[in-house]
This record gives structure tokens, sequence and C-alpha cells, in this order.
């Protein structure tokens, strides 16, 4: 009789807790994996498609299926590194495969060789370049992520990629610790200090 | 007097007592500024957006004349700080701790010192705060104090938080500077006119200057100048106890009223505002006398120069004249300095200018400055956060911000540091501690800004993809309703084709295929006659070039023509019968649409440009089923004429040389049939014929008297022969289009005639392009293409027949041939667009292959 009653109360606790489940399966669904948009926050949204996946969001997909997490150049070490937390991995070394990370660069047409053929236009994924038909193209500096997706369309490879100069608005100081200054003192070189000797001679 | 600090007072944590070493620089009173051989005033010399060069090389600018214009709320004007002329505008070095380079207007003083014309403002008191604001940022005034933040922003609150505390900084605690301290002492009264100034414009309860008790002189000069102007109700000086950092703003506060400014704030948030000494001094001389900021006091000091002592300097100073004027002793300069030996930042050049900032030069000797000692490792004495005036803990940021983990040091408040440098100069292990920090904050503003601009860059990807989704929905539809259309007309033809009578299909075969056969004789002729002048590869290229031209002003109106003739043939054979019925359509057809017209007109002048014709089409397309039907009833019309004067004509026409052709004459020998015998029995008299039958008429007859002429025209066979074959091409693949369409019983579209067994390459190479659903730009590509191709072989005639892909993958002598036909096309533009150009682009193409 009490075998019988146990089996009745954890019958009870099954249905209910069944029940539950069931209610919190039907009203608490999450229609879309949320770690994804947490994983395209971190990509660089360069929509470049050097990690071979069509623009920064399948990527995004593709990580929290499991993919590795070092395809992406544009983001470099530091993507690397805000993925890995994020995800728990372990850190990896960028995969050479799929480029090197290269600092902040933009496209530049020469406008003088510009045809006016639109390819760059329909390539660019930022709509960052203005132009029309037969119309001298320009790149608008400040939309372009530098993905080099116009280079390759351009039929008189009239765009180049120049890397963005450091100005006072996005000027960092560096780490300390540059090398001279880890030596101990016997070791320095007393040479460093002469510059301003020199320069004010 | 009093010395023991106000009992009401508070302090602030932590703190260090350097060296003072502020006596050196005291004991001469303020020279007069000096005028160098040039002035260097950089654009940026203050916190926000660069200011806007207003000059041009070249130009005299007199003294307090507005050389830059701010460009932005934050942002501050710049003013020649004397007469001269505008030498250059360049970049140059800049005093900056990163060395950069930036945009700065040169001035060569022509040595009179000529005032422009000043607008001071008679009775402040009369002005409402917007207008004293305005000018005071026309003066170009910035914080004096050494961060350089526009004076104007900052003496504009927002409304919601109401200044109760208006607080000068007269603390001056950094080792070595007395800029402050000498002007105090000199200028007590320009301090207290401009603090009241700035009361004016801010409403405080009441106004305190915070001064430290190591400057007697200049608290006894402040307290002597607020009694003459009668101000003790109003202004409180306020002697502070000697402590490193309490010149720092969020310090003084702390100080003065026991407030802290919170976490991420700005003093305004708790009702206070801080200046500066010297930029109350800048403001009564913007206000009350009109003068710009151009000029400022700086000490000069450091045991390298003999004389130590302030300076007023003019702006845009190169800092070697002032070293040079104070006796520098270069043997003893060991490190140059900007500002204080605790904040200050190394100098690389003497050739930088004195800005706006600029409070101290110091030239230290080795002695006095030596090179910091190593860095050793941090041995966790805590000496760092007892110093700390800030309360945070150094020792953990200094961790954190050495590894990367910035979410770590922001969250024990990195950004509430004031890089005083206070835990650096108590470190017993000499790390350089705010560089960490000043290495972190960099990068987290870094991070912050990628992670704006990414996010940015993610909503115009998204607005783009969803821009294009839509514009292909768009297309999707508007083919569907074209499908349709043409679905319903072709269901309608098929009801009326029952009806016609089959027995005229074989004469009007016969007659496409005279064509077709004329076609290829007279191509054969023309690809010899090139070949004759092909021998000269530049002759050769301007003959392409030429031939792709026509093509291309001629590929949207072959596809049109094409389909209207396949249509119109057709319904002549079934409907041939049929006269009195097709009469009558004619007459509806008779107020034909002006695009009707329009389209004959275009085929008349094949060289109206190609964009043109390619609207046309557009809207041609869009009407076409309408268009088809109308054209069908034509051609019924112009049925009544018998097989046998078709195929007259055809052989006239047969007789005549090719070159004496124009395209629309041998556009299709039905046309011209119909065209011919309009012109000739009906022209003066035709009363029935429909405005559009006379447009035809007219067209055919103007062809032929044109003819004569273009072969006058045209001694060159050479360059004839080009555009005519591509003409030909047109023709013949109207022809071919004809005869298709007749055998199979009628599709609109060119790209079905693939059952057709004409077995000339390059019309097999159109229809492979024309098979899939091509736009008409693709289209004319193709077509260009082809005739591209044509005539880089010069004898198509004989070549094996090739498709597209063929064409690219087999050798050929000519790079032209072996390229792709949308590389080539891409090619012939380039070459029409520049010869440079053109080479760039071959030399691509090739490597491509």
């Amino acid at each position: 009789m009490s075998i019988l009653t146990a089996i009745l109360i954890l019958l009870a606790l099954a249905a209910v807790f069944g029940m539950i489940l069931g209610f919190a399966a039907v009203h608490f669904k999450v229609d879309e994996d949320p770690v994804v948009d947490q994983i395209d926050n971190i990509l660089p949204q360069t929509q470049c498609g050097q990690c071979s996946y069509p623009g920064c969001r399948p990527y995004a997909e593709a990580i929290a299926n499991g993919d590795e997490i070092n395809k992406c150049p544009p983001g470099g070490e530091a993507t690397i590194h805000a993925l890995a937390e994020l995800l728990g991995r372990d850190f990896v070394a960028l995969d050479e495969e799929h480029g090197e990370e290269k600092g902040k660069r933009v496209a530049l047409i020469r406008e003088a060789e510009c045809i006016g053929c639109t390819k760059c236009i329909q390539a660019c994924p930022m709509d960052a370049i203005l132009g029309a038909a037969k119309q001298m193209h320009t790149v608008i500096a400040d939309e372009c992520t530098g993905c080099d997706l116009c280079i390759e369309p351009c039929p008189v490879d009239c765009i180049d990629m120049v890397p963005v100069d450091v100005t006072l608005n996005d000027w960092r100081w560096d780490l300390p610790g540059a090398p001279e200054t880890q030596l101990i003192a016997t070791d320095r070189s007393t040479d460093n200090t002469d510059a301003v000797k020199e320069a004010s001679a | 007097m009093n010395w023991q600090p106000n009992k009401h007072l508070h302090t602030f944590h932590g703190g260090i007592h350097p060296p003072e070493n502020k006596n050196q620089s005291t004991q001469a009173p303020i020279e007069a500024a000096l005028l160098p051989d040039k002035l260097i005033l950089p654009l940026q010399q203050h916190i926000g957006q660069q200011a806007k060069s207003q000059v041009q090389v070249g130009d005299s600018v007199l003294k307090g004349q507005m050389i830059a214009e701010p460009t932005g709320y934050v942002s501050a004007a710049i003013h020649a700080p004397t007469s001269g002329t505008v030498t250059a505008i360049e970049t140059h070095a800049l005093p900056h701790p990163s060395g950069l380079s930036e945009r700065c207007i040169i001035i060569t003083p022509d040595g009179k010192d000529t005032w422009a014309e000043l607008t001071p403002v008679a009775d402040y008191q009369q002005l409402d705060k917007s207008e004293l604001l305005q000018h005071i940022g026309n003066a170009g005034i910035t914080g004096l104090g050494g961060a350089g933040f526009p004076t104007s922003v900052k003496l504009n609150p927002a409304e919601d938080s109401p200044i109760n505390t208006l607080i000068l900084n007269a603390a001056e605690c950094e080792p070595y500077i007395t800029a402050d301290d000498m002007l105090m002492r000199e200028r007590a009264e320009e301090v207290i006119q401009g603090l009241q100034i700035i009361a004016h414009i801010l409403q405080p309860e009441q106004c305190l200057i915070g001064i430290e008790n190591n400057k007697p002189e200049a608290i006894e000069a402040l307290q002597h100048a607020v009694e003459a102007l009668q101000l003790t109700q109003l202004i409180h000086v306020e002697r502070i106890p000697v402590k490193y950092p309490s010149g720092g703003e969020k310090q003084l506060i702390q100080i003065l009223t026991g407030k802290e400014v919170p976490n991420g704030g700005i003093p305004a948030d708790i009702g206070i505002v801080c200046h500066n000494v010297g930029t109350a001094v800048a403001v009564y001389r913007a206000i009350v006398k009109g003068e710009p900021l151009i000029s400022r006091i700086t000490t000069i000091t450091g045991d390298a120069v003999a004389r130590q002592g302030n300076i007023e300097v003019l702006l845009g100073t190169p800092i070697e004249a002032l070293l040079t004027h104070f006796d520098i002793q270069q043997n003893q300069l060991h490190r140059l300095i900007m500002g204080g030996p605790m904040m200050g930042f190394t100098l690389d050049s003497v050739a930088l200018p004195v800005v706006k900032a600029t409070n101290c030069i110091l030239a230290a000797t080795n002695r006095e400055l030596p090179d910091p000692a190593p860095e050793q490792a941090c041995i966790r004495c805590g000496m760092c956060a007892d110093a700390c005036p800030a309360t945070l803990l150094p020792q953990q940021l200094y961790w954190f911000s050495k590894s990367r983990e910035f979410d770590k040091a922001l969250s024990h408040n990195l950004l509430d540091c004031i890089e005083c440098g206070a835990c650096s100069y108590v470190c017993p292990s000499n790390i350089p501690l705010v560089q960490y920090y000043r290495f972190a904050k960099g990068e987290i503003r870094i991070e912050e800004h990628e992670r704006t601009s990414s996010d940015h860059a993610r909503q115009r990807f998204e607005a783009r993809t969803a821009r294009l989704e839509q514009e292909e929905a768009e297309k999707e539809a508007k083919r569907k309703a074209r499908a349709e259309a043409a679905a319903a007309s072709k269901k309608a033809k098929t009801a009326t084709s029952e009806d016609g009578d089959k027995a005229a299909v074989d004469p009007k075969a016969a007659v496409v295929q005279a064509a077709l056969e004329r076609a290829k004789a007279r191509k054969a002729q023309k690809a010899a006659a090139a070949k004759d002048t092909a021998d000269a590869p530049s002759a050769d290229t301007i003959v392409n070039k030429s031939a792709t031209e026509k093509a291309k002003d001629a590929a949207p109106v072959m596809s049109a023509v094409e389909r209207a003739k396949a249509r119109k043939a057709a319904r002549a054979e079934e409907q041939g019968s049929d006269s009195e019925k097709a009469a009558q359509g004619e007459k509806k057809t008779g107020g034909l649409t002006a695009l009707e017209k329009a389209k004959a007109k275009r085929a008349q002048n094949s060289d109206v440009p190609a964009v043109q014709e390619k609207t046309q089409e557009k809207t041609e397309g869009k009407g076409l089923s309408a268009l088809e039907r109308a054209k069908a009833k034509r051609a019924a019309g112009n049925d009544e004429q018998s097989a046998e004067a078709a195929s007259n004509t055809g052989s006239d026409q047969e007789a005549k040389p090719a070159k004496a052709m124009s395209a629309l004459e041998k556009a299709k020998a039905k046309r011209t049939q119909a065209a011919a015998q309009d012109s000739s029995a009906t022209r003066t008299e035709d009363k029935p014929l429909s405005a559009l039958e006379r447009a035809k008429a007219k067209r055919a007859s103007a062809a032929q008297t044109e003819a004569p002429a273009v072969e006058q025209a045209a001694p060159a066979p050479a360059d004839e022969a080009k555009p005519l074959t591509a003409l030909e091409r047109a023709k013949l693949k109207r022809a071919q289009a004809a005869t298709g369409n007749t055998a199979e019983s009628v599709d609109k579209r060119a790209g079905d005639n693939t059952g057709d067994s004409v077995s000339d390459s390059a019309a097999e190479s159109t229809e492979a392009g024309s098979e899939k659903p091509m736009s008409a730009l693709e289209r004319a590509k193709a077509k260009r293409a082809t005739v591209a191709q044509s005539t880089a072989e010069n004898s198509e005639a004989a070549a094996p027949a090739r498709t597209t892909e063929s064409a690219t993958e087999s050798p050929v002598e000519k790079p032209a041939a072996a390229m792709s036909a949308l590389e080539r096309a891409k090619a012939k533009r380039a070459e029409k667009a520049a010869q440079q150009a053109a080479d760039n682009s071959n030399a691509d193409t090739d490597k491509r292959d």
C-alpha cells in the first residue's frame, strides 16, 4: 500500500513538472540563439567574407554552431580574445589561411583612372561608394570598413587600400615597458637621451 | 595674516608633497611678449573639433583678426597674435605627447603689431548670457589650466543643473609652475573682473577662489582687488593647504565644498563650475577690451635656462625662441618638458610652438629630472593606494591594464583616474603606473569607438540588404506581370491564327531565307575587306572600337525590332487573307502611341546614344503586348503587297552594294518592302494610310536617299566595313528570329531561337547568351562582345561554330579573342575611356585568363 502511495505521489509530481516544463517550452521559447547576437556584436562588421562566410552574421551563426573563432582577420587578436571570453573557449592564434591582420584601412579610388563602371558600387556591402554610370566614383572614407571587396571587381584596378593615418583624436598611449625600460640600469644605453640635445643644438 | 586653513575646509584622500621649486621663477615680473620670426598656429589647440582656416597663403592679417573659425559646438577660434603675412598653411609637429603633425597656419610678423578693429562690450551687464557666450566663443578662449576645453561650452551648462557655486582655480599645485601665481600678483583686478563676468553669466550663489597657502603675495593681491571692487559679499578667497594635487578640479571642489563629483559626471552635475584664473583674465580681456585670446603667461623654468621667470608669450611662438630669450644652456639641457614635472610630457623638438595650454616650459638638467629608474616588480606595498587622490586602487588597475583586462579595470573605475601621477611618484618599484592607465584608457576609448562604428556598419549593411531584397521583389513582380500579359497575348494570337491561312508560310520563309543568304555573302565580303586593313594593329583597334560602338547602339534596337519583326511576319502570314480585318485594325493602329513613332525614329538614327535606347526599350518592354498587337495589325495591312513584290524588292536590294545600304533598309526585307511600296506608290497621294505608315515610309525613303551619301562618305573600306559587319549581325539575327518564329509559330523571345539551324558562329554565340532572361544591358554587352569577336577574327563566316564559352577556352593569338565576352566588353570600355586604363585592364584580364 505504501509503495502504491509512493508511486502515485511520484506520478503526480511527474505530471505537475511535465506541465510546468511544457508551459515553459511554449511561453519562454527563445526564437533565435541569443549567443549569435552577442558574437555578432563582437565581430567587426566589415562583411568582408574573409572567414569564408558571406558576412559577419553567418560567421557568428557558424561560431555558435561550433566553428573556430580565429577566422576573422579584420577583427584580429582583440576579437579572438573577446570571443574566447564570451564562449569560454581557449584563445587560438589567427588562422593565416583567412588572411592576416592589417591595420585599419580604407579604399581610395584613383579618380582620374575611374571609368565609371559602377562595379565597385555594387560590390560594396556598406554603400560607401558614391557614383553613377560613366561618372567618376568616390569612397566615403568614414563609411568604409576596409573589406577589400571593391578591389577585385574594378576593371581598371584604380582602387587602393590606404592605411588610415593616426590623428590627434584617435592617437593613444602605448603600453609602457618597451624593452629599454625593462633592462636593469647597468645595461641601459645612455644614447637615448641625446636626441633632445641634438634637436635643441 | 592668518595662514591657518579655514576651519570649514575639507580635504581629499591621499596626495603628495613633492618639492615645489616655485621660487626660481617668481623673482622677476612677467616679461613683455617677444616677437619671433614666425608664429606657428595649430588649428587644433583645444579639445574638440579642429578649427577651420579662414585665410589663404599670402593674406596679410592684423593682430587679433580671426584666422580660423570654430567648426562645431565644441571648438575654438584662432586669431592672429600679431600683424603680418600668412606664409604657409601646412602640417607641422605639435606640442603633444604623440608628436603628431597637424595643419598649422604659419604667420610671418611684419613687426608693426597693428591691431585689427576690436569690438569691446561697453557694459556687459546689459548683455544677456547668450550674447556674452558668443563673444567669448568668438575670442577663441579655452581653459588655460592645461586641458584646453572651450570655455564658452563650459560656461553654458545644461538647463537642468543650476550653478550655485563658481570656483576659480588658483591652486596651481604642480611644482615649478608659477604662471597663475604671477598673473594674480600683477593682474589681480583683471582676475576678479573676469570672475565677475563669469559670475554674471552663470549667476551662482557664491564665488570661491581656491588658492594654495604658498602664494601669499597673490592672496593679498586678490583680497585687495576684491575689496577695491566691493565684491566681498560675492567672492571669497579661500586659502587651502599645500598638497599635490589640490589643483585638480575634482579635488579642489572636494576641498572647498566637501562634495564629490559623481563617477563619470562633470562638476556641473552637482551645481559647480570651475575655471582657471588665466581663463578669467582672458574672459575679462575679451569682453571689456575686445581682445581675443592671442597670448598667455608661460613659466620658463628649469636649471638648464640661465634666467627663470614668466613671460607673456604670443601663441604660436616657437619654444626655441623662448629658450633663447631665457638663455638656454644647451649642454645642460637633459629633458624638455611642456607642463609640470608631474603631469607634463617630454618634447622631442624645440621647433614646436606655444599653444593655448602651454603653462610651463621646463628645461631640466639631468640632476634635476633624471631618467626614470627601471621598472621593477610590484611588491604590493599599497603606497599608491594611500597616495591616490581619487581613492582608487592603483595596484589593481595596474594589473588589469597590463594584462589588457579592460573590463575589470573599468569596473575598478579606471576612468575616474585624473592621471595626476601621485601613485607613480610614491611607487618604490618605479612603476610608471600612470602610463599604464593612459594606455588602458586609450584602448578603451578606441574599443568604444570601434564598437560604435561596427554598429553603424551593421546598420548600413542591413539597410542595404533590405533595399536589395525589395528591389529584387519588385523586379520579380514586374516580371510576373509581364509574363502574364505575354501569356494573354499569346492566347489571343493562337485564337486568331486558327483563322489564318497557313499556305502563306512558305513564300515568307523563302523571303527570309534569301535575306539571310544575302547577309552572309555581304558579311564575307566585309570580312575580306577588313582583313586587308587589319595589318596595322592600331587601325584594328580603332575599327574594333567603332564596331563596338555601333553594336552597342544597334543592340537594343535589334532585340526590340527583332521581336517585333517576328511577330509581324507571323501575323502577315497568318492574316494574309484577312485584309479587311487587318485594314480595320490598322485604323486603330493609326492612332498608335508616340512610343511606336519614337521607336521608328530610333531605328532610323542608329547613332542615338545607347542609354536613351535602353530607356526606350524598357518602356517598350512594359507595353510590349500592346505594341505587338498593333504591329501585327500593321503588318497585316502591309500584306496587301504580294510575296513576289517582296522578293523583287529583295533582289533589287541584293544588287545594291552593301555599303550603300542604311541599317534600316537592310533591317528586314519585309519592312523595306512595305516602305518601298509606300514611298514609291503612295507617298504623295496616300490618304488611307495612317500616320504611322507615313512615318515608316518617310523613314525608308530617307534611308534610301542617305544611302549614296554614306557610300561617298566612306572612302576607307576598313572603317566602313566594321560598322557594317555589326549591322549585318543585327540584320542576320533579326532575319533569323523571323524565320524561327514563323516556323515554330511564335514566341517573342529571341532566346527561343535555339532550335534554329543557322550555322553562323556569331549568331550562335549571341543566342547562347540570350537564352537566359537577360537584362537590356546584358544583351547589349553580349552583342558587343560578339561583334568584337567577329572583327577580331575577321572571317567568322568560315570560322567553326563557337559559343561564348568555347571562345574563352580556345587559345587564339589575339588576347581579345581569348577573353570572355564580359571581360572583353570591359576592356573595350576601358580603352574608350583612357588608353592607359585599357593597358591595365588588358594586363589584368590576361592574368585572370
